[in-house]
């Protein structure tokens, strides 16, 4: 029989040795929680509003009848509610996120603190400029800030997330080809590339081919060079890349690929690892995005909002997208036109309705004023060495495909050959790690290795809670290949168990339908 | 640094379980060439808590705030009443600082609010599915365009005038180089029905056209029956997008999805988030089942784990970047999904008896302030019927009219000169939004001012 330390014996179930199931389904503080739709009512709401003055409707006989079907909640309710789901989320808030290409770092309070400034937070995108200039000057100053750190003399502000830096960016590329009168269509890529890019570069028309790496988990150099030509309007390329390794050769590539006729777009999303040590614009690069939610410590919320303001070369500055902020006598101004008149007549045009994200400006820009140019060194500097432990410490059990090769960046990878003849894969570990308390690294990214880890513990971790993370990795690997069978049901603790996505996407069932219906 | 735990012993003891001599040793692979010595000039250093705050405090106390003046500018982005309650619920750190639920074993919390939030979105709408939100409403927009392109193999898209037109532009810059074609006609400023004109979208429409796009209620605030319009999309085998960027107005009005859209697109930055001078907001996305696999974004699905409980994932993600790369549906990557959970938890605290309520109220106070507008001097009020937005023909110049109440300390609206600088005959045009927030004495002051401005 189980027994506890202190107190009476746990009850099992006669018989099969499991905990009994409890009368709610709760167990203690794992609380489970009915969908809004099974709780709420039609009828409730908890919102007071004034009442409605009796004035005849202009609605043109367009009024809405019958039942939306949207059930209410009162404060105590709704609160309850959402507080009990919070608590089926991991969070960085809870420990250690070492999700590979993610970076996963603390998110400082005081950035919460200042875009809710009802200065930021309480004003309208169409107000009167006049009204606005503190804003616009936010914007000017954060510019500035990522335009220094970048070594790169214009930015566009408005892109919401990465991705859609990544299509700011190459937009500038084709409106550059288009203005010269120049047909290339080629953009190269490395196999090792986040899927985004090529997406990217196909939506601006772009025709794609990969390139290889090499054993050393870089970019073929001379693969790439044989390839360039004048058909090739861009090289993209991710630094560090994704295997979390430095590209030696970026600026070499660089050099050739402007000889060439071309452009270099850098995938911005692993600066963390070079912020403040290297600047992307001493390497040759046309345009890099920045993710605000990575390197600048926007909290990425369950997937969003992003921000993603793209650096630009002064060949591309010219067709940056509409708005912008610019200095001028009477103060600053917001250029919403694209028109000779407001000497913006070059733009590709504007990609957002207003002018981007402002709350995410906001926080990242007092992440920036609180690290400092000394501060951010040393971020760079703390994620690389932590990732570096991280390899250092698991190369010997967990195969690491390019260790030989020297340091890694700010990310550490691992593959999963090591389980061969287990029958057990990347999956399984990382779904170990959840029932340890640890968010999984990324898997199976890159493609390049088979069953890829991707670790980056970020600089915002200590060194115990490393080696927390690596004691459990170490515990996992090992009770893994010495007794594989007892390891291919994890997550046994989490709030649910392994979830059937095949069923999820055979039979999709996106939103709630009444039992009635 | 208070951001940083490392101490000097350790990076010590780590460098030399690393076996490295130094921190430069790991940043070998950077050419010399390209090697910071120190610092970055002309940037300051790490400051306090305290430091930061003054300085950004200082700068937010230039800006003029929605809440402190009578307030009535909209054109897609509307100051509502938010409880506090939201604010309370986003800043809870396991959904503030979680990432995209990719091991859903530990995100049932931001998976189930998503579920809930689709559904949610798919009623208000009057469609079947919705997904999980993407960036903003003119982003989504666009996202729509492509799909019915998808959909119906066709190349061309109809935009009503009446349309934000920062959407369309958004509309054409995505569209340079896709091959779609975009015809977007220009705003009529006409008694009665200011903006567009079904029956002309309606003689538009041809074997090529892949979509209509149009705007219910329009930028200038206009309310159509949209039934025709989709009746002749559909006989002509295009699909009609609605775009909807007050949400709130589906509180009271029939939904685009009972007047026959097919793919209903929207801003729902009116719930739960806030003004933010223009960010982060929240693209809504809905259409009918039958699409669902065209559909861009991420969804999330119901299904069951191991032990046969119900829980929830990320689901038909073969449509996406990360498994299609340059054959994907979109290259999005990212939802809103904090914004989409405002947005939910905001809809779920008015229930469908607070919804209906707020939305009737908009409309009343706006009617009553359109009627106070319409007798000033020199106003004409345009609109025959409309929610809780209107435009006021002011028979000069709107745009400094616009900023002499500014001056005044009233945020007016938006003069139509700001949105089409170009369009001379809708230089006179001024949309007034009117929303829950806005007190009789904001009414009489607005009235005072325009009174005082037009003689």
């Amino acid at each position: 029989m189980a027994m506890n330390d202190v107190g009476r014996p746990t009850r099992l179930v006669a018989g099969t040795g499991a905990v009994a199931e409890t009368f709610t389904g709760n167990r203690a503080l794992m609380l489970e929680e009915p969908l809004l739709f099974e709780r709420g009512s039609l009828d409730t709401s908890g919102v007071d509003l004034p009442p409605v003055p009796p004035v005849p409707d202009r609605l043109g006989g367009l009024a809405r009848d019958g039942v939306i079907g949207l059930p209410g909640f009162s404060e105590p309710e709704a609160v309850r509610h959402y507080t009990r789901l919070s608590r089926q989320n991991y969070a960085i808030d809870l420990g250690i996120f070492p999700l590979g290409s993610c970076t996963m770092k603390h998110n400082p309070r005081l950035n919460e603190k200042m875009a809710r400034l009802p200065g930021f937070a309480d004003i309208h995108p169409l107000q009167p400029q006049s009204t606005v200039q503190g804003a616009l000057e936010l914007i000017d100053v954060l510019a500035d800030w990522l335009m220094k750190l970048t070594g790169m003399p214009a930015v566009a502000m408005s892109p919401k997330a990465g991705a859609h830096g990544e299509l700011c960016g190459m937009l500038a590329i084709r409106a550059a080809l288009d203005a010269r009168g120049d047909e290339r269509r080629v953009v190269l890529v490395p196999e090792s590339a986040h899927g985004t890019n090529p997406a990217t570069a196909a939506f601006c028309g772009f025709t794609v081919e990969n390139i290889p790496a090499n054993a050393r988990g870089r970019v073929d150099l001379d693969a790439l060079l044989a390839r360039l030509g004048p058909d090739v309007a861009a090289v993209m390329i991710t630094n560090p890349n994704t295997c979390g390794l430095f590209e030696p050769d970026l600026k070499t590539i660089a050099d050739a690929v402007h000889a060439a006729g071309g452009y270099v777009y850098c995938d911005g999303a692993n600066f963390n690892a070079i912020v403040g040590r290297v600047r992307p614009g001493d390497l040759g690069v046309d345009a890099m995005h920045i993710n605000l939610h990575k390197t600048f410590s926007t909290p990425h919320g369950g997937g969003g909002p992003g921000s993603g303001p793209v650096v630009l070369s002064a060949a591309l500055a010219p067709f940056a997208p509409i708005p912008f902020v610019r200095k001028t006598a009477n103060g600053l101004e917001l250029v919403e036109e694209d028109t000779a008149a407001t000497h913006a007549a070059d733009s590709f045009g504007r990609m957002v309705a207003f002018h981007g994200q402002m709350g995410m400006f906001v926080r990242a820009l007092a992440y920036m004023m609180s690290h400092g140019a000394d501060g951010l060194r040393q971020v760079a500097e703390d994620a690389v060495l932590n990732a570096n432990y991280v390899l250092a410490s698991l190369k010997d059990l967990y195969t690491a495909p390019f260790a030989d090769s020297g340091p890694c960046m700010h990310e550490a990878l691992f593959s999963d050959d090591f389980l061969d003849g287990t029958g057990l894969t990347t999956l399984d570990l990382a779904k170990a790690l959840i029932d340890e308390g640890f968010h999984p690294m990324t898997m199976y990214f890159p493609l390049v290795v088979h069953g890829a880890m991707l670790v980056e513990p970020t600089e915002t971790e200590s060194k115990a809670n490393l080696d927390q993370l690596i004691g459990a990795m170490r515990h996992v690997a090992t009770q893994m290949l010495a007794d594989p069978d007892a390891w291919r049901a994890a997550p046994h603790f989490a709030p649910r168990r392994r979830l059937d996505e095949t069923l999820a996407a055979r039979r999709p069932v996106l939103g709630y339908k009444d039992e009635a219906a | 640094m208070r951001y940083l735990p490392l101490s000097d012993a350790d990076r010590s003891a780590m460098l030399a379980t690393i076996g490295a001599a130094d921190i430069d040793a790991l940043f070998a692979d950077v050419p010399a060439e390209a090697v910071l010595d120190g610092p970055i000039a002309g940037l300051p250093n790490h400051a306090s808590e305290m430091a930061v705050e003054r300085a950004l405090v200082k700068m937010a106390g230039k800006n003029l705030t929605a809440s402190t003046t009578p307030f009535f500018v909209g054109c897609g982005a509307y100051k509502h009443h938010v409880p506090a309650s939201v604010d309370m619920v986003i800043q809870r750190g396991e959904f503030l600082t979680a990432y995209t639920p990719y091991q859903p074993e530990i995100a049932q919390g931001t998976l189930q609010v998503l579920f809930e939030f689709q559904t949610q979105v798919a009623r208000l709408t009057g469609m079947e599915v919705a997904n999980a939100s993407m960036y903003d409403g003119s982003t989504a927009m666009t996202e729509a365009v492509f799909m019915a392109r998808r959909i119906t193999r066709r190349p061309k898209c109809i935009v009503s005038a009446g349309v934000h037109p920062h959407y369309t532009s958004v509309l054409k810059t995505l569209t340079r180089f896709t091959g779609d074609v975009v015809e977007a006609g220009t705003p009529s400023f006409t008694r009665g029905a200011p903006g567009d004109d079904l029956a002309s979208l309606i003689a538009q429409i041809d074997a090529e056209t892949s979509c209509v796009v149009v705007q219910n209620p329009n930028l200038f605030g206009h309310i159509a029956d949209l039934t025709p319009l989709a009746d002749a999309c559909h006989k002509a085998g295009a699909l009609l997008i609605v775009v909807v960027t007050e949400i709130v107005s589906l509180g009271v009005m029939k939904s685009p999805g009972e007047m026959g859209a097919d793919i209903v697109v929207g801003e729902g930055q009116s719930l739960g988030a806030g003004l933010l001078f223009g960010g982060p907001y929240l693209g809504l996305f809905a259409c009918r089942e039958k699409h669902v696999r065209q559909m861009p974004g991420r969804l999330c699905g119901e299904t069951v784990d191991a032990s046969g409980k119900r829980g929830f994932v990320l689901t038909l993600s073969t449509r996406e970047q990360h498994i299609r790369r340059e054959k994907a549906t979109s290259n999005i990557c990212t939802n809103s999904g904090l914004i989409a959970l405002a947005f939910s938890a905001h809809l779920s605290l008015l229930g469908e008896k607070g919804l209906r309520h707020l939305a009737a109220l908009n409309h009343a106070r706006a009617v009553q302030l359109a009627e106070r507008l319409g007798r000033v001097p020199g106003v004409t009020l345009l609109n025959g019927p409309f929610f809780n937005e209107f435009t006021l023909d002011l028979g000069r110049e709107a745009r400094p009219v616009v900023r002499k109440l500014a001056e005044k300390g009233v945020l007016g609206g938006v003069s139509l000169g700001r949105l089409w600088p170009g369009e001379k005959a809708l230089q006179n045009g001024l949309i007034v939004a009117v929303t829950e927030t806005a007190t009789d004495e904001d009414f009489d002051a607005f009235e005072d001012a325009l009174d005082e401005v037009m003689a």
